[in-house]
């Protein structure tokens, strides 16, 4: 078998010279001084890799345009095996290459490693960085949800405010008019077809001059013995990736990707905040007020890449010993301080309650089609804890399924069943419910609804929709109004509120109803905050 | 990956013991690595979507209409659920009254290569026209290569209607 394996390898050598050539790549010398700082590297190629991969998968199952990316999105999230999984890689992944392509820039800044004759090396280095970020920005959009949206928006701004170029970038980007179709097929197609075969040609010119140039040494490395890239090296290469990849796996499985809703170009409520990376940037522009604005959007970015890409040409000195390189550390630190504090600051001043209050699209949602009553329901059977014996995902509970009861039995038997269990089914060991009539009835129109398809999808709403309902029913809003065809017409209907109003509106309306709509009949209301919250909360989230 | 160094003697490379584990670490992790990716790649591949929706039942058509031993081809509107979608569309059956009570309703497409196939009155039998695959009124195949009888909606009926559910194929029906 070994003789087999030999002469095949010959025979593959002799035809296409890779057996060499792999030979002639790991048995490469590198410096003594190599070691875990320059792991970097590899493990950026390790996630482009990894991004090229869960981004094919995804595009197997994803429909490039305004119409359909965000149900295709959903689907994937919610009924494909591991969609979730290879959703989470790709956006967990993307940030994280951001990270490492970052950390992999500091160390060769720091070592000076740009140094004659590694200048071209650097520069495609930043050119590879410049390409990661544009991935960052264009991916952004594909999900097509609020967040996706509004974040394009205020992108495809700034590239309009660019001196000069502006009015052809936008044009290029197909934001025109307005972010719709174009836009997405171009954001797209840079996405899927331009940036990936543009990453990997580079990354192949960058490894190449680093192999042209060899691994930069550090001073003291010349009177010591080399050493072979394979197997110490590639090891510590596959452990840096081995601990990137299992983070970000971990990442991917625990942490949730959440989808907003859908784009919404008249949504006057929402709040438009780009990806952290960005965040520094974004925050930036807010220290630059009317016509000096450009100078925050495109001037000084511009000028920061352009610092970065000459970077080998301002520091011509020798190499020294990277403890000896202060002027290079108090940049990085300076640089770092400056880009966390951006960041921070920007975070600081996002308004939390608004995240707090979203929901996640990235789940079923047929309970949105709940009517207030059934939902309320939803919110009882929460709030007495129906599931502990009666589960709704499946499973053995000490009672029965409650998912298989709606065909047999009617609201009024199931209400005097909650009032005595024992009373209506002898040897019930069920507790009764302690709930006033109507609170037993809203639970029992609840149940009606369950069927072992939508069970899950039903139970899995928000706390605070279920409270807001609750505060709806509680309050006989649908003695007037009319949620998802349930409820009177005497007032308007409150699907599709979030269009039309903003929340401080609404809740001005709730303290003195004419004031605000002349001729309204609607009687004034006065709510615990709370309940004013999670109202407010479900009557901002109504379907249209 | 070679496993020979090329010179045994040059002073970086290191004891064979230390250089054997290294090199079983580097194929080990990259095997994990590899399944890692790979496995849930194959399953978000292979393994079908959980099914939450369902395709709903629709109504064929009167079977008091249905002559019996005569194959009526009806065309109804269902929905389908396409990936993402749920799409409406047009969709054919022919119903058949095998015997007083028992209707049953085929999908139109061929069971050999899916060609839409024909009743032909004067040989009382289904006629596909691709290959010349050949079907008896009760969907058994007579002829050609067609490898097994045509496939039949679940069928229920209510009242005087046929009701259409998912279409079987033979082999998932108890033959």
């Amino acid at each position: 078998m070994r003789k087999f394996l030999g002469e095949f390898n010959d025979w593959v050598d002799h035809r296409t010279g890779l057996p060499t050539a792999l030979r002639t790549f790991l048995y490469e010398d590198i410096p003594a001084s190599s070691g875990w700082h320059q792991v970097f590297g590899s493990v950026a190629i390790f996630l482009f890799l990894v991004q090229t991969f869960t981004g094919a998968l995804l595009a197997f199952n994803y429909a490039p345009t305004p119409g359909d990316a965000y149900n295709s999105l959903r689907y994937i999230l919610t009924e494909v095996t591991a969609g979730r999984l290879m959703r989470g890689l790709h956006h967990w992944g993307a940030s994280m290459m951001i990270v490492v392509v970052a950390l992999h820039m500091v160390q060769v800044f720091l070592y000076g490693a740009y140094k004659k004759p590694r200048e071209a090396t650097w520069m495609v280095g930043v050119v590879l960085f410049l390409l990661t970020l544009a991935y960052g920005l264009t991916g952004y959009l594909l999900p097509w949800d609020n967040r996706a949206y509004w974040g394009t928006v205020v992108t495809t701004r700034i590239a309009a405010q660019a001196p000069f170029l502006g009015a052809y970038l936008t044009r290029l980007l197909g934001g025109d008019e307005a972010i719709g179709v174009v836009t997405f097929a171009r954001f797209f197609g840079l996405h899927v077809l331009l940036l990936p075969p543009a990453t990997a040609l580079l990354i192949a010119i960058h490894v190449y001059l680093v192999r042209k140039h060899g691994v930069a040494p550090v001073p003291g490395d010349e009177s010591l013995p080399s050493k072979k890239f394979y197997p110490q090296q590639v090891l510590k290469d596959t452990i840096a990736i081995f601990v990137a990849f299992s983070v970000l796996f971990l990442m991917a499985v625990m942490v949730r990707v959440p989808l907003e809703q859908l784009a919404d170009p008249t949504d006057i409520n929402y709040i438009p905040r780009p990806e952290w990376y960005f965040l520094f940037l974004f925050q930036a522009l807010k220290f630059f007020k009317g016509p000096l604005e450009v100078i925050g959007s495109t001037v000084l970015p511009g000028l920061a890449v352009l610092l970065l890409i000459l970077v080998p040409f301002i520091d011509r000195s020798a190499m020294i010993k990277v403890t000896r390189r202060t002027f290079a550390a108090a940049a990085v630190v300076l640089a770092m301080v400056g880009w966390g504090g951006l960041t921070m600051a920007a975070v600081i001043t996002t308004p939390k309650e608004e995240a707090q209050l979203a929901i996640d699209y990235s789940e079923p949602t047929d309970w949105m089609q709940l009517s207030p009553e059934e939902l309320a329901g939803a919110g009882y059977f929460r709030a007495e804890n129906c599931a502990s014996c009666h589960p709704l995902t499946g499973g053995a509970g000490v009672g029965p399924d409650l998912t298989r009861t709606a065909t047999h039995r009617t609201a009024a038997w199931m209400i005097q069943h909650f009032k005595s269990p024992a009373g209506v089914r002898p040897g019930s060991s069920m507790p009764p419910i302690q709930l006033s009539d109507s609170q037993l009835n809203t639970l029992a129109a609840f149940l009606l609804k369950l069927s072992p398809e939508n069970a899950t999808a039903l139970i899995s709403s928000p706390d605070f929709e279920l409270q807001g309902a609750i505060v709806y029913q509680a309050q006989g809003c649908g003695d007037c109004h009319k949620v998802n065809r349930a409820g009177q017409d005497v007032g308007p209907s409150l699907n599709g509120l979030a269009k039309r109003r903003t929340r401080s509106w609404v809740q001005e309306h709730f303290a003195d109803p004419p004031k605000l709509s002349p001729g309204s009949i609607m009687p004034p209301y006065k709510f615990p905050p709370r309940d004013m919250d999670n109202l407010l909360a479900y009557l901002f989230t109504l379907p249209e | 990956m070679p496993d020979n160094p090329p010179q045994m003697s040059s002073p970086g490379v290191q004891q064979p013991t230390r250089r054997n584990f290294s090199v079983a670490a580097i194929y080990g992790i990259w095997a994990a690595m590899l399944a890692a990716l790979g496995l849930p790649g194959a399953a978000y591949l292979l393994i079908p979507s959980r099914i939450r929706r369902k395709n709903d039942w629709v109504e064929a058509g009167d079977i008091t209409q249905l002559v019996p031993k005569v194959p009526l081809e009806v065309a109804f509107r269902r929905n389908r659920v396409d990936g993402w979608r749920v799409v409406s569309e047009k969709s054919t059956a022919w119903l058949v009254r095998l015997s007083s009570n028992d209707v049953v309703a085929y999908s139109p497409q061929c069971t050999h290569l899916g060609c839409a196939y024909h009743w032909d009155q004067r040989r009382t039998e289904f006629i596909c026209p691709c290959h010349n695959s050949v079907f008896s009124i009760d969907g058994s195949v007579l002829e050609g290569p067609a490898p097994r009888p045509l496939d039949r909606f679940q069928t229920k009926v209510e009242g005087n209607k046929l009701m259409l559910g998912p279409i079987q194929t033979s082999s998932s029906r108890t033959v």
